[in-house]
């Protein structure tokens, strides 16, 4: 059965990959959206860019794996096409796993581009191997949060307008562009909450430009945050079935 | 052909205080053609859905191939094809496209995908349009593409849910032309329909289904000849009858009469000659000019009026209209 169900995941994420992710306005929102964004805080302040990169790679890993969610699950949803995947040999959680990969890869594929982009440009060396152990789990959490999100409403623009919400809120309290320990107390407890907080502070780690956690600690976190979205996902998308 | 390939016991689903499907039980034999009959509704759909893994019953339990549905449905999806009621593909691939995806999907060895999707398109009359979008096809076109993506895997059973639905007359003709080739093929067919001539022209069997319980069983012969026991009398006026229809019930307190259309009853039982008589003194009584009668043989929605007792226009109303 395990094979039945690798075998569709696989064929799902190249099928979902051709169809939505590589098409103009996913990779609009996924690489697009995050340099315009960073483009504006550097014609701010153009000294301090190099601090700005974790930050640019976080925001690119948000939008490019919850850029074409809404789409590869509410639209399915609405035509009959995601029930007509599970008449295939799978179960559902295989099936919703499919769906999260398809945004994983296509957040991998946006997330290298902007990171090699931006460090042979700007002549850094983060540590390519603590990168990877925050970029991963950071695209697992965001793709997965963006499938709960997307099984909680019926409709892609309800979805689409939920996704903005975290997007935006993790944006501004996550320390993407404006330092944590700057924010009044509250907000600095509330941005610990924020699975984004994380993967910023990972990524910081890991060009060394100082946090006081490990990337193994943030890694877990992260690990944890994936589990958390994942599970009620399966869950609710199960019941939309019944 | 004796082989139970099929077996549903008691299945039970329960949407909040609806329940949709009633505790029904019934055996569907290897290469048989097996329909669902009822009006919208009656917990056709609810029970493919369960069978073929969709949904999860609150009751009951069914067997496919000897596997339990409950615990198997995996293995179950290997011998199944399914075409819902929604043509559900993918707008965005070709007609090839869409087959080789599900053939992917169910394990077809990568050297074989091509072929059988050429072939399945070939036999849907589909292949000149094969690298067009699934999206610019017509609605029987696509229609015929879900069935061909349903057998790309040569299931050993294929379910269909309301087949024919939404298709004009020359569609709906083709597909029951295919379907019936799929059953000399020895395929085992179950659909769910709620076309009354349709189940009486594919099905070996036929299950009449009503507020989620099964009523009869049996097949559309044998369910008409129980019906044989009385004449059927149609009657044409050239006025509008039904603000008369009470005065016809009147004068014809041995019969069960039907409007058919406005101008257009349906006379079920008594003696041929009597009726005759008296629609001819009704019609002289009121000035009503008879265009034409005919003693017509039992069909099946006459069976099916007698067996369920509901008014045939009810299996004319098309999912989500009045």
């Amino acid at each position: 059965m395990w094979r039945d169900n690798l075998r569709a995941i696989y064929y799902i994420v190249l099928k979902d990959i051709k169809t939505y992710y590589l098409k103009p306005p996913s990779i609009s929102w996924g690489i697009v959206f995050p340099i315009a964004w960073t483009l504006a805080f550097y014609l701010r302040h153009p000294g301090g860019f190099i601090n700005l990169i974790p930050g640019l790679i976080a925001m690119t890993i948000l939008f490019s794996t919850t850029a074409a969610e809404a789409v590869v699950i509410n639209f399915e949803l609405r035509l009959g096409s995601l029930e007509r995947l599970l008449l295939a040999p799978v179960n559902l959680s295989a099936v919703l796993i499919g769906k999260i990969l398809g945004g994983v890869v296509f957040g991998l594929m946006m997330t290298i581009v902007i990171t090699v982009g931006s460090t042979l440009v700007l002549g850094i060396y983060p540590n390519y191997f603590h990168l990877f152990l925050i970029i991963i789990p950071s695209l697992f959490v965001f793709a997965s949060l963006g499938a709960l999100l997307c099984v909680l409403v019926k409709e892609v623009f309800e979805a689409q307008t939920l996704l903005n919400l975290p997007r935006f809120l993790m944006i501004f309290l996550s320390g993407v562009v404006y330092p944590i320990s700057a924010m009044p107390a509250a907000l600095r407890y509330f941005s610990y909450i924020l699975p984004l907080t994380h993967t910023v502070n990972g990524l910081r780690n890991a060009f060394g430009a100082g946090s006081n956690t490990t990337v193994i600690y943030e890694m877990l976190i992260l690990f944890g945050f994936f589990l958390l979205f994942l599970i009620p996902a399966v869950k609710l998308l199960s019941k939309k079935f019944e | 052909m004796n082989d139970v390939i099929i077996k549903v016991s008691q299945l039970t689903k329960v949407f909040k205080d609806i329940t949709a499907v009633d505790h029904i039980s019934f055996e569907i034999k290897q290469g048989e053609v097996f329909g669902f009959l009822g009006p919208n509704g009656a917990g056709k759909t609810s029970t493919i859905r369960i069978l073929t893994g969709i949904s999860k019953p609150n009751q009951g339990s069914a067997s496919i191939l000897g596997f339990d549905i409950s615990s198997e449905m995996v293995r179950i999806k290997k011998y199944i094809g399914v075409v819902p009621e929604i043509s559900n593909l993918y707008d965005e691939l070709s007609g090839l496209d869409n087959l080789i995806f599900m053939a992917q999907l169910y394990g077809v060895p990568k050297a074989e995908r091509k072929n059988r999707a050429e072939a399945l398109l070939e036999m849907f009359n589909l292949y000149e349009r094969k690298h067009s979008l699934f999206r610019t096809y017509s609605r029987g076109m696509k229609r015929s593409l879900t069935i061909a993506a349903a057998l790309i895997h040569n299931p050993k059973i294929l379910f269909l849910d309301e087949p024919t639905v939404g298709l004009d007359v020359m569609a709906a003709r083709s597909l029951r032309n295919l379907i019936s080739n799929l059953h000399k093929q020895g395929m085992t067919i179950f659909l769910t329909t709620h076309y009354l001539e349709e189940a009486d022209l594919l099905c070996d069997r036929v299950a009449i289904l009503v507020k989620g319980k099964i009523i009869a069983t049996d097949s559309p012969a044998r369910l008409k000849s129980a019906n044989q026991d009385q004449s059927v009398i149609d009657v044409v006026f050239s006025n509008n009858v039904t603000p008369l229809i009470n005065q016809f019930a009147d004068a014809l307190p041995e019969n069960k009469i039907t409007a058919i259309d406005n101008n257009k009853l349906r006379i079920y039982g008594g003696v041929p000659n009597k009726v005759y008589h008296n629609l001819c003194v009704i019609a002289h009584d009121n000035g009503l000019e008879i265009e034409s009668i005919n003693s017509i043989k039992p069909s099946l929605e006459d069976a099916f009026i007698k067996i369920t007792g509901l008014s045939p226009n009810i299996m004319r109303t098309e999912k989500g209209k009045k």
